[in-house]
């Protein structure tokens, strides 16, 4: 912690949080009383752009990340999305604001026994109805788009094809197409790449980006490789024990801010 | 080993400690103590042991040659309100079934307390055999079918329900999870999150009970609860052993008949 490079954090900081598309304020997380995960995260992210997570295993990136969407509960702190504290919000209303969000997930957590069709169209669940949800009664707008969609991540031939029939790259695309059809205002992936090859992650950071760009979505990713990182991301934060011990650009990102973040140095040689 | 003797003392290895073996003599000490207080008890009478030969074959003679001319007037149509039982009764067991289900299944309702209220519902479903369930139900509604029905329904309740909710403890969580980050309402996550995760077992549940209630619902006559077994029951008070055999014979082969239908089914579904 004493050789955290301080003006880096200071200089990446956005100037207003008013500005920001999500505000992070001291967000704590603790499984257990008395043992942070997180110890106090603020963060601002700005309206455009891919931030990535980087730190160690077991540091608190996936639950950063779940802590936004409150699919892990924060113990304290605030969590600013467009303007509201979704940490304080009732059971409607996360819902309502969960709707704006979408969310990738390391092992695609599609619905395995439906079509890539439905899969892509659960994303839609926030605003059909169950009882139309039931009978595959999807507005025909959102058929359209989620055929649009499908074109986009290259799989437009699969709609009717089993998501268990797919490659772990194809799924994910599906995860990707999913979060997308959501029409979010925000964009969280955990761990999108790591169980992937190298060729696919590289192709599925590139898709996420530039679907960002396209819909005008900010993306926060939190990715074990601090190379895909560097190549993608705008902004990079470094945590290490719950706490963020670099926030900037990815040109700064030097080996001695690596040895602060994930600590030793012989995997650097 | 040949390298240390002084280690081979050490190594010495002995599967059970003397304390196990202490413990796994007196299971088996309890396992004898108990099949012998078990032959006390039943007080069998080795005559009617002797005899037990020679009265099977008096009652096959009894049974031969079997009444085949009976089946039309006096067995096919208890035999079919038999499987209307089983069937209504199924249906009807699922449907009560469904909501207990996911009532003990912990990752869909978190609450302990629930939990155990299903639970505790499942468990004493299961626990009264069907045929007192139909002796209540008889007191309840009257003789016949619809008595016979609700046994079905009642005793069924415990079984599918406790395999349903066992299905859905199992369901891949992540899928749920992703589901409810797309801001998705409790029953669009069921159906669309649990629904096609639990759909095979489901099928396979259901099938396994119709099969096992088309067995069950032939002898709820023996207590008036309607279906075949009232004409089993009829034949047996009146010595009507030919009949008797009628009646087992077309029981047995709706039987073989309902495991065939349940098979080709469960291949061609699963």
């Amino acid at each position: 912690m004493s050789s955290l490079p301080a003006a880096a954090v200071e200089a990446s900081r956005p100037d207003a949080a008013a500005t920001a598309a999500l505000s992070v304020r001291g967000l704590v997380k603790e499984y257990v009383p008395g043992r942070q995960v997180l110890a106090g995260i603020t963060l601002d992210f700005a309206p455009r752009g891919m931030t990535a997570v980087i730190g160690p295993s077991g540091t608190g990136k996936s639950t950063l990340i779940r802590c936004i969407n409150r699919l892990v509960e924060p113990t304290a702190g605030e969590i600013v999305f467009e303007g509201r504290d979704l940490a304080r919000l009732g059971k409607r209303e996360l819902r309502a604001a969960r709707r704006h969000i979408g969310m990738v997930f390391q092992e695609y957590n599609l619905v395995e026994r439906l079509t890539v069709m439905e899969n892509v169209l659960c994303g839609r669940l926030g605003y059909v109805s169950p009882a139309k949800a039931w009978l595959r009664r999807f507005p025909a707008r959102d058929v359209a788009r989620a055929f649009e969609l499908l074109d986009t991540v290259g799989l437009g031939a699969f709609a009717q094809a089993r998501a268990d029939s797919l490659s772990g790259g194809q799924r994910q695309r599906v995860g990707i197409a999913r979060a997308v059809m959501q029409q979010p205002r925000l964009l969280l992936a955990d761990e999108p790449t790591s169980s992937l090859d190298p060729k696919t992650s590289v192709e599925i950071m590139a898709l996420m980006q530039a679907l960002s760009e396209t819909h005008g979505f900010p993306v926060i990713v939190n990715i074990h490789n601090v190379e895909l990182a560097r190549r993608f991301a705008g902004r990079i934060v470094g945590m290490t024990g719950g706490r963020v011990v670099y926030d900037g650009p990815p040109e700064r990102l030097d080996e001695t801010i690596l040895k602060t973040i994930y600590g030793g140095e012989d995997w650097l040689e | 080993m040949s390298g240390a003797p002084g280690l081979a003392i050490a190594r010495e290895w002995q599967r059970f400690t003397p304390g196990e073996r202490l413990a796994r003599f007196v299971v088996y000490l309890g396992v004898v103590a108990a099949i012998v207080a078990s032959i006390q008890t039943v007080e069998v009478i080795p005559e009617f042991i002797a005899d037990a030969p020679e009265q099977i074959g008096d009652m096959l003679r009894r049974m031969w040659p079997i009444a085949w001319g009976f089946y039309p007037e006096g067995v096919q149509a208890p035999l079919l309100e038999s499987l209307h039982i089983a069937t209504l009764g199924t249906v009807a067991a699922v449907l009560m079934a469904v909501p207990v289900a996911f009532l003990a299944a912990r990752n869909v309702t978190p609450h302990a307390g629930l939990n155990y209220f299903a639970k505790l519902i499942l468990v004493s479903a299961r626990s009264v055999n069907t045929l007192i369930w139909a002796l209540f139900f008889v007191a309840v509604f009257g003789p016949g079918a619809l008595a016979g029905t609700m046994a079905i329904a009642f005793h069924s309740i415990g079984f599918t329900g406790k395999l349903l909710s066992e299905a859905l403890e199992e369901s891949n969580r992540g899928t749920i999870e992703a589901l409810q980050a797309t801001g998705a309402p409790w029953l669009s996550v069921a159906i669309k999150g649990y629904w096609p995760q639990v759909k095979p077992a489901f099928w396979a549940i259901v099938l396994f009970r119709w099969d096992i209630n088309v067995r069950e619902s032939a002898v709820l006559g023996l207590v008036g609860a309607g279906g075949v077994g009232m004409a089993l029951d009829t034949a047996l008070n009146l010595f009507q052993w030919d009949r008797v055999a009628m009646i087992l014979v077309a029981i047995l082969g709706v039987v073989i008949a309902a495991e065939i239908v349940v098979t080709g089914i469960r291949r061609r579904i699963l």
